[in-house]
């Protein structure tokens, strides 16, 4: 009798969730046809930070590379999509596309120069690069320069004949670049290129004793984010149909959101940014009117967050719970007994090692 | 009934998940010296942190001096008057050798340890006195470490494997001057690979094996072909 | 002879960038702590002292015996409470929180005395000016500016190396683990440590505040001028760290002739070039 041990990668739960994500991702294709203007509006907003969250996530929370330059990619596709439909003439939605690779043609030089750094000094470097980015786009007058500049009615027009055509291609077009970026997020995760980044965050040093190359498989992550980055802050510049350089390169907007987002959702899993982005909007129904109180607010859950629960919300779920949506572990069922299953080897980034140097205080 | 200086009872101590110490019975009076012997990951080394507490532990029953200290941090156990000289020596690279030495008195312990009974005691110390510690053999690092930790005047001594990666010249040097210092009434557990240098100097020797004591006695009374089976378990 | 009035400009600029940057270095260096939040706690400095100032109606620089000490305090309690909390293997929590703290601090401060540009007066000091040769000037505020950075510089030297908190400072930076076994407290060190490093952020913070208008919403770019002076410099040496923030300032006060708009990005090109050319910067501490 020998019955051979099978490696299981979705439960039931996330075979439920997975049916019934098809069928909110059909009811949201539809949307256009029923929903009003300011729903739609919203949603796109929506579809933008889920988006930058995962990609956000993606970068630190499973390759190890925390950035609070991201905008640099944001600002660089809004420009992008500026750029190609003025001088170009080229039809705003395909601009869109297009200023994915562009921003991603300058993730090269610019990964070339943060990469010297690492960690922390890492991330300031990432927020340096992007101020370079803002400042210089401030001098170029062609563009708006300091005050930027809206995007001409013949462009606008481009996009589609009336208002409410208008709004649906740029809903759709954000449900796609949504509903895009998770997938090839979860297709990263799910093949061998998912494994050899769990084994970079988890040692570097074990990772490249077996043949994972860390340095050029972070610059390809790298590199891919920045360009996805950079499609999304294409469509948002056409969406708000206009552009300057502090919205485009806001580390407010584009960054603090985003890791606040991701901290409260849950770092190193794909739940997280959901479930963050899905508190960050009914949070900001409610409080937003607060001004600065908000953002307080905000600052200190996320410390607080760190602080008590680094998993985030989606970390605990999955503790407590033992709960999954997105089906990226691998269990290992034994064949005598159908019910056992070895907890998947996933280990979020911030799981607590015990240091020996931590400080007794608690 | 003798005064006990360190006691433990069923010391249980984890390395996160992993199960280090499986409940150690250990005593030893003042003045003693005992050796802990036994092969890689016994345990040895685990026992000694332990003690200093740089590893947690889980039972309530670590007595020094007659106070319970299991639980307390580290700083706290040393200022009470246990010092541990590491494996490894781990000296601080940023210091110099006069630094090293003067930083272990940071607890400011009273006896008769203080720099010039150190240099005393190592005279090459006190020529190499302001090169960084690094720059020192292995031999002359050793002598610093185990300076060190006199400097904090302790009351119980704990040497983890200081033997290692010496030549045997200067570890029979360094065991000289250890008997020696602990001449004068400091108390001392060994932790030391070499079983034959262990069983020299100790009054009364433990081995461990897995994480639990599976022999205990005076070198004396203790067989050959008793301890290798203790040791390696057939 | 503009040129060179520049070059002195940028020279004692660089003595406020390295006042920004001695703080954040001595704690990279002791915990590897980048804390995220330290030019906000620049700013908090400078309102604190504006608020000082204000009510007690007394010249800034005299303000400093009151903020210096307040600012420590915070320092190590901040550390104490927060900071120690997040210190080990993993870099995302400290950096995590101290990004959360910037956050938070620079909209209470906001909240606090609103967005309005705000300015620590002086007095006579700020107009006075000594004549050097050559017919230059060099104004009193500037030069005292660069005097304190030394001194303060000079002070931090002095402490991690020639005084027993400074050895244990250097000996837990060295290796935590084994400090304990000194019978160092180190959740204790690294409180002071902090407090230290919000002493010298007061004092910059209050040089700031008499050198140029300033708002809540200025801290960030602060951080990234302490950050460009360290790397610059290459990291472990305060005096580095002082070269550093020269240089840096030069290439602002350079840059700013070529195009007033163009100080803060000429300072960050230079950086870039420097870390692209030598990346350990120019006078790092080969451990």
């Amino acid at each position: 009798m020998n019955e051979t041990i099978r490696v299981e990668r979705s439960s039931r739960a996330s075979r439920l969730f997975a049916v019934f994500g098809f069928l909110l991702v059909g009811l949201l294709v539809a949307a256009p046809f029923f929903g009003n203007r300011s729903v739609l509006y919203l949603l796109v907003e929506i579809f933008v930070y889920i988006a930058l969250a995962s990609l956000w996530n993606l970068l630190a929370g499973y390759t190890g590379l925390v950035s609070i330059g991201q905008q640099a990619f944001v600002g660089l596709g809004g420009y992008s999509l500026f750029a190609l439909t003025i001088f170009t003439g080229m039809p705003p939605v395909l601009a869109v596309l297009l200023a994915g690779p562009i921003a991603a043609l300058f993730a090269i030089p610019t990964g070339f120069v943060v990469f010297r750094f690492k960690g922390a000094y890492f991330a300031i470097g990432s927020w340096v690069v992007a101020e370079v980015y803002r400042l210089t786009f401030a001098q170029v007058s062609v563009l708006g320069g300091g005050s930027g500049t809206s995007l001409p009615v013949e462009i606008v027009q481009h996009i589609a004949n009336s208002r409410s055509e208008r709004d649906s291609v740029i809903y759709w077009t954000g449900l796609a670049i949504a509903v895009g970026v998770l997938a090839a997020i979860y297709l990263i995760l799910r093949s061998r290129w998912g494994l050899a980044l769990t084994a970079i965050r988890d040692s570097e040093a074990a990772a490249e004793s077996v043949g994972v190359d860390n340095y050029r498989t972070k610059f390809l992550i790298y590199f891919l984010t920045a360009g996805a980055t950079g499609c999304i802050g294409a469509l948002i510049s056409l969406q708000k149909l206009r552009i300057s350089p502090d919205a485009a390169f806001s580390v407010n907007d584009w960054t603090a959101f985003v890791i606040f987002i991701v901290v409260i959702g849950g770092i190193g899993r794909m739940e997280g940014p959901l479930i963050g982005t899905i508190l960050f909007f009914i949070l900001r129904e409610f409080f937003a009117d607060l001004g600065s109180w908000y953002l307080m607010f905000l600052g200190l859950f996320a410390i607080v967050m760190m602080l008590i629960m680094p998993k985030g919300i989606a970390g605990w779920l999955v503790e407590r719970f033992d709960l999954q949506i997105f089906p990226l572990g691998r269990r290992i069922i034994l064949p005598q007994d159908k019910t056992t299953s070895l907890s998947q080897f996933r280990t979020p980034a911030t799981s607590k090692k015990t240091s020996p140097s931590k400080p007794n205080d608690d | 009934m003798p005064f006990n200086l360190l006691e433990t009872r069923d010391l249980i101590a984890f390395y996160g998940d992993f199960q280090a110490l499986f409940g150690i019975d250990f005593q030893i009076e003042p003045g003693e010296t005992i050796a802990v012997i036994g092969s890689n990951g016994a345990g040895k080394s685990t026992f000694l942190k332990s003690l200093v507490g740089l590893v947690r532990t889980k039972a309530e029953t670590v007595s020094f001096d007659g106070q319970a200290i299991w639980g307390k941090p580290a700083y706290r156990i040393i200022a009470q008057g246990i010092s541990l000289v590491p494996e490894g020596r781990r000296l601080f690279p940023s210091l110099t050798v006069e630094e090293n030495l003067s930083i272990g008195a940071y607890s400011r312990r009273k006896g008769p340890w203080n720099l010039d009974a150190v240099y005393a005691v190592f005279p090459v110390l006190k020529e190499k006195r302001i090169l960084p510690g690094t720059a020192l053999s292995g031999g002359q690092q050793q002598m610093v470490a185990l300076g060190r930790a006199l400097m904090a005047n302790p009351k119980l001594l704990l040497c983890d494997e200081i033997s290692l990666g010496l030549a045997p010249i200067v570890i029979r040097e360094i065991y000289e001057q250890l008997e020696r210092i602990t001449a004068n009434e400091t108390t001392v557990i060994l932790v030391e690979q070499d079983v034959k240098q262990a069983m020299a100097v100790a009054d009364r020797v433990y081995c461990f094996r897995e994480g639990r004591v599976v022999l205990e006695g005076r070198p004396s009374d203790l067989g050959r072909e008793q301890i290798t089976k203790a040791y390696f378990g057939v | 002879m503009d040129l060179a009035a520049a070059l002195l400009d940028g020279v004692l600029l660089g003595g406020l960038y390295a006042l920004f940057a001695a703080g954040l270095s001595l704690i990279f260096g002791v915990m590897r702590l980048v804390n995220i939040a330290h030019g906000d706690l620049i700013l908090l400095s400078a309102f604190v002292a504006l608020a000082v100032t204000t009510y007690f109606r007394i010249h800034p620089l005299l303000s400093l015996l009151l903020v210096v000490p307040l600012m420590a305090v915070l320092g190590y309690g901040l550390q104490r409470v927060v900071f120690n909390r997040t210190l080990g293997n993993d870099i995302l929590p400290p950096l995590l929180v101290s990004f959360g703290l910037s956050v938070f601090l620079q909209n209470a401060l906001l909240q606090i005395f609103r967005a309005d540009s705000q300015r620590l007066h002086a007095g006579p000091l700020e107009t006075w000016h000594i004549d050097l040769p050559f017919g230059m000037t060099m104004g009193a505020l500037p030069g005292l500016m660069f005097i304190v950075a030394i001194l303060v510089i000079g002070g931090l030297q002095l402490l991690l190396y020639r005084t027993a908190l400074g050895r244990a400072l250097r000996a837990v930076s060295d290796d935590g683990q084994i400090a304990q076994l000194m019978g160092i407290n180190n959740a204790h060190l690294y409180g002071v440590a902090m407090a230290i490093s919000l002493a010298v952020v007061s004092v910059a913070g209050v040089f700031l505040g008499i050198r140029a208008n300033f708002d809540p919403s200025i801290g960030p770019t602060r951080l990234i001028f302490a950050f460009e002076a360290i790397i610059i410099g290459g990291l472990g040496d305060l005096w580095g760290t002082l070269a550093g923030g020269v240089i840096l300032g030069v290439a602002q006060t350079l840059g700013a002739r070529i195009n007033p708009g163009f100080q803060i990005l000429a300072g960050h090109l230079v950086f870039l070039a420097i870390l692209t050319v030598r990346p350990q910067g120019f006078f790092p501490r080969s451990r």
